[in-house]
């Protein structure tokens, strides 16, 4: 273990050096090639998977289309999972990782972020039917949320005594409970709620209200300041015209709300 | 090297009370309805006609040869899609009837059959009917006979009742599992719940044990 840390960290110091050599060529090496790489998820629904046609579909794939678009280059989408995502932008694989990638300090010191262009929040479903509007409105209710997860954290802090929270051991009974019918709300997270709404229309199921915010943010190579402000140039823009907005509601049934910069 | 932290799990005793008590009397419903069934179904499978034969047949081998999870899961799951809709409470007390029943069926229908032939046409030549017959001179010496094995199996439904925790069931599992994804002492966690189910098997079989000869069967003496 310690070994491969010490392994990591000088390769991340030989990357770093390496990089400031470079540092600021990435959006003119993306415009001379007309070609820019982005790695996303594949096995994250609704930001990154395989639909029935076998090619990459979701929240994620639509925000790297809109950011080649906005460049007029084309796009190379490259598949990643969570482990492989930051190594991928560090060893220049991609120029950009779209992967529902939250910021924190340990990701700060090897990559830099832009700013936030999707939501990723844990929330209360229910069907349409169903009044709910905060924690109170969940009294005499059934919820059912997967035990031990964040979402049950936060959910028990704020319900009144009076909910009947079900506890469920994974994703998949919790789920399977309410769309059974066997809870009246199911407390989870985006990528669980918006897969379970896309196989499940018949239940009109809608989002209710946050648990807890976490936003993703695009992640570009450490130093790589002219590529990341033409990114927040086209966030922001995208912000403005509702094209972030729209692709919430299409993938999360929710509009992004307020980002952070 | 652990640390052994048991003061973080006994701390939450309310809860751990709560769900012992709750599987004892998920276990006492359980017990009483499936030992019922079960010797419906061993009457049923020894002595009834030959197309309840049949069925109780095919009711036995379909729940002793799949697992209790799976027929727990499909009575709370499967169930709702044909409108059945069931609270995980009465979902538990039916999956585990139903399999106490099927096992117990079998347990009970060997010591039917294990009656010797003479004890039965002494009680016809006397006659009674064969209501009273299987009530009084069959039953009674057949459930003595086979006490002890149905005492293992309800042990063994209560044990295996720890999995109705999986679709929210209250019981003793459930808050073992919720205590520790709150505090991660897992171990210790499941360590206090290993030693209440051990004190509630002991218990459960002292209990049949007394219960079994003073009230259900009497003190029949035992053919040699």
């Amino acid at each position: 273990m310690y070994r491969r840390t010490l392994l990591a960290a000088l390769g991340a110091a030989a990357l770093l050096t390496f990089g400031e050599a470079r540092a600021q060529a990435a959006l003119d090496e993306v415009m001379a090639k007309k070609l820019i790489t982005i790695a996303i998820p594949t096995d994250f629904p609704p930001y990154g998977f395989v639909g029935t046609d076998l090619k990459p579909q979701g929240l994620d794939i639509d925000m790297a289309n809109l950011i080649a678009a906005k460049l007029g280059v084309k796009v190379e989408l490259v598949p990643v999972t969570s482990a492989n995502r930051i190594p991928y932008l560090q060893t220049k694989k991609a120029d950009l990782v779209i992967s529902t990638l939250g910021k924190n300090p340990e990701r700060e010191k090897v990559i830099d972020f832009t700013a936030a262009y999707s939501p990723f929040f844990q929330a209360v479903f229910a069907a349409k039917g169903v009044a709910i509007k905060g924690a109170a409105d969940l009294a005499g209710k059934s919820v059912g949320v997967t035990r031990g997860a964040i979402e049950d954290m936060e959910l028990s802090k704020i319900v009144p005594a009076s909910v009947d929270v079900k506890r469920f051991e994974d994703n998949n009974a919790t789920v399977s409970a309410f769309v059974s019918g066997q809870v009246q709300a199911i407390a989870t997270g985006a990528s669980v709620a918006g897969n379970m709404m896309a196989r499940n229309p018949q239940l009109g199921t809608e989002f209710k209200f946050v648990l807890k915010d976490s936003p993703n943010f695009i992640g570009v190579a450490k130093g790589e300041d002219k590529l990341r402000l033409k990114v927040n140039e086209i966030i922001a823009a995208a912000k403005a015209s509702g094209e972030i907005d729209k692709m919430a509601v299409k993938w999360l049934g929710r509009p992004a709300g307020e980002l952070p910069n | 090297m652990i640390s052994l932290d048991f003061g973080a799990v006994l701390a939450e005793w309310p809860q751990l009370l709560r769900g012992a008590a709750f599987t004892l009397g998920l276990t006492a419903v359980s017990a009483v309805l499936g030992v019922g069934l079960g010797v419906a179904c061993g009457w049923a499978r020894a002595w009834g006609p030959a197309w309840l034969r049949a069925m109780v047949g095919v009711y036995v081998e379909l729940i002793r040869n799949t697992p209790f999870i799976v027929q727990l899961f499909f009575i709370f799951f499967g169930l709702p899609s044909l409108g059945v809709k069931l609270n995980p409470e009465i979902a538990s007390v039916i999956a585990m009837v139903v399999n106490l029943g099927a096992y117990a069926a079998e347990i009970a229908r060997a010591g039917i059959e294990g009656t010797p032939r003479g004890q039965i046409e002494a009680a016809r030549s006397l006659a009674m009917s064969e209501a009273q017959v299987f009530l009084r001179v069959v039953l009674p010496p057949a459930l003595a006979r086979v006490w002890p094995a149905m005492t293992s199996q309800i042990v063994i439904v209560m044990l295996g009742s720890a999995v109705c925790g999986q679709i929210a069931a209250q019981e003793l599992s459930y808050f073992a599992n919720l205590i520790q994804s709150r505090n991660f002492r897992a171990f210790e966690s499941f360590i206090v719940a290993t030693a209440i189910y051990l004190a509630l098997s002991v218990l459960l079989r002292q209990t049949l044990n007394w219960l079994g000869p003073k009230w259900i069967f009497g003190r029949v003496p035992q053919s040699r």
